[in-house]
């Protein structure tokens, strides 16, 4: 039986992040996957603008830090000049899904060789709360006072669901951090999106439903639940795409 | 050796660990740590089994487990 610690690719900073928040679960898996493929010395990380902004002070690898919304274009550029490096992209739901629904569905239709990990959080964390693509029907933000859906704001944007329509897509899967066996799936599908790469395979996106207790205004405890009862209702989890 | 570590001044004193420990050996401390937050303790250090789910809720990889000695333990 392994011994469990903190891995040699996350520095020792302290994150920036609320007690209870889900992108440090994340941050941890997706450096142990890079520890255990021993890819450290030729991984490129993009960060996007959300509440992960600050990627580069917490990953020990190379970090390129975005325009909003811009990751999968970013990505596009650094792997095709240096196709030898292991790109990824780490994006929230309003970087990924609103500012940038077209960089994402592009870099998807042509199948680029890169990984991207989507923190799906239903909210603009780092704003304080307004409502994104994918805020939940009824549920409540700065911007969606009333419940989503009650002034014309239409449903939820499924990611996922979405991009199971391009033919470039080599692999999607919806995962959640929200109990231990869903943090160790998560990972598994995190570790193929990265091996997909490494052996050329073209676009692979890992979804991750997480908690965001503070715009949520909930404790960790019900964040937690809400992950695991409404937002898997709404987002069932499983793979999605897999060409590999 | 103690098969739990807690990196206390890491902590954010979310409760994640409490939470999930299937044990329900954890819990909050009274104690605060520097950055003026509850952390967690052990209830009963025998009853933990070193199955690692605090470790893997932790946003802030602020508990190890050591699953080596609780095997080196009991052989
Ligand atoms: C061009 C531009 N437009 C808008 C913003 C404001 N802004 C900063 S973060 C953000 C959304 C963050 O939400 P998300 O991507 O879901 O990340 P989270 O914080 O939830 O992890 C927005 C709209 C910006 N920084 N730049
Ligand atoms: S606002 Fe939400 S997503 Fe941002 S750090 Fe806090 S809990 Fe995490
Ligand atoms: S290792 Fe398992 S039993 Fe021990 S404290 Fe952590 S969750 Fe509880
Ligand atoms: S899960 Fe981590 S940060 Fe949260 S209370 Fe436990 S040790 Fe502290
Ligand atoms: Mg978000």
């Amino acid at each position: 039986m392994p011994n469990l610690t903190r891995t040699e690719v996350l520095t020792d900073a302290q994150t920036h992040y609320c007690p209870g928040c889900g992108h440090g679960i994340i941050h941890r898996l997706v450096a142990e996957v890079i520890d255990e493929l021993g890819i450290r010395e030729k991984t490129i990380g993009t960060a996007p603008v959300g509440c992960a902004v600050l990627l580069y002070d917490y990953f020990n690898c190379d970090i390129i830090e975005c325009a909003h919304g811009r990751p999968p274009a970013v990505a596009t550029g650094m792997k095709r000049v240096q196709p030898d490096k292991i790109v990824f992209t780490y994006q929230g739901d309003g970087d990924l899904a609103a500012i940038g629904t077209s960089e994402t569905i592009h870099a998807a239709n042509r199948g680029e060789n890169i990984t991207v990990i989507f923190v799906n959080n239903a909210i603009y964390g780092m704003t304080g709360g307004q409502m994104a693509p994918t805020t939940l029907t009824g549920m409540f933000s700065t911007t969606s006072q009333d419940g989503r859906g009650e002034h014309g704001e239409g449903p939820p944007l499924k990611v996922c669901e979405l991009l199971s329509s391009l033919e470039g897509v080599c692999y999607l899967e919806r995962t959640a951090v929200s109990t231990p066996k869903d943090v160790i799936s998560a990972k598994r599908a995190i570790k193929k999106a990265f091996q997909n790469q490494i052996d050329g395979k073209g676009f692979s996106l890992v979804e991750v439903l997480s908690m965001c207790p503070t715009d949520w205004k909930l404790s960790t405890a019900k964040a937690v639940d809400f992950v695991n009862n409404e937002m898997k209702t709404a987002f069932p989890l499983g793979v999605y795409v897999d060409r590999s | 050796m103690k098969k739990i570590h807690f990196e206390k001044h890491r902590c954010k004193g979310c409760g994640l660990c409490v939470l999930f420990c299937p044990q329900k050996n954890l819990r909050m401390s009274e104690d605060l740590n520097d950055q003026g937050l509850s952390y967690p303790e052990e209830i009963d250090p025998a009853c933990c089994t070193a199955c690692g789910l605090c470790f893997r809720m932790c946003p802030d990889v602020a508990i190890e487990v050591y699953q080596q000695v609780a095997k080196d333990k009991k052989q």
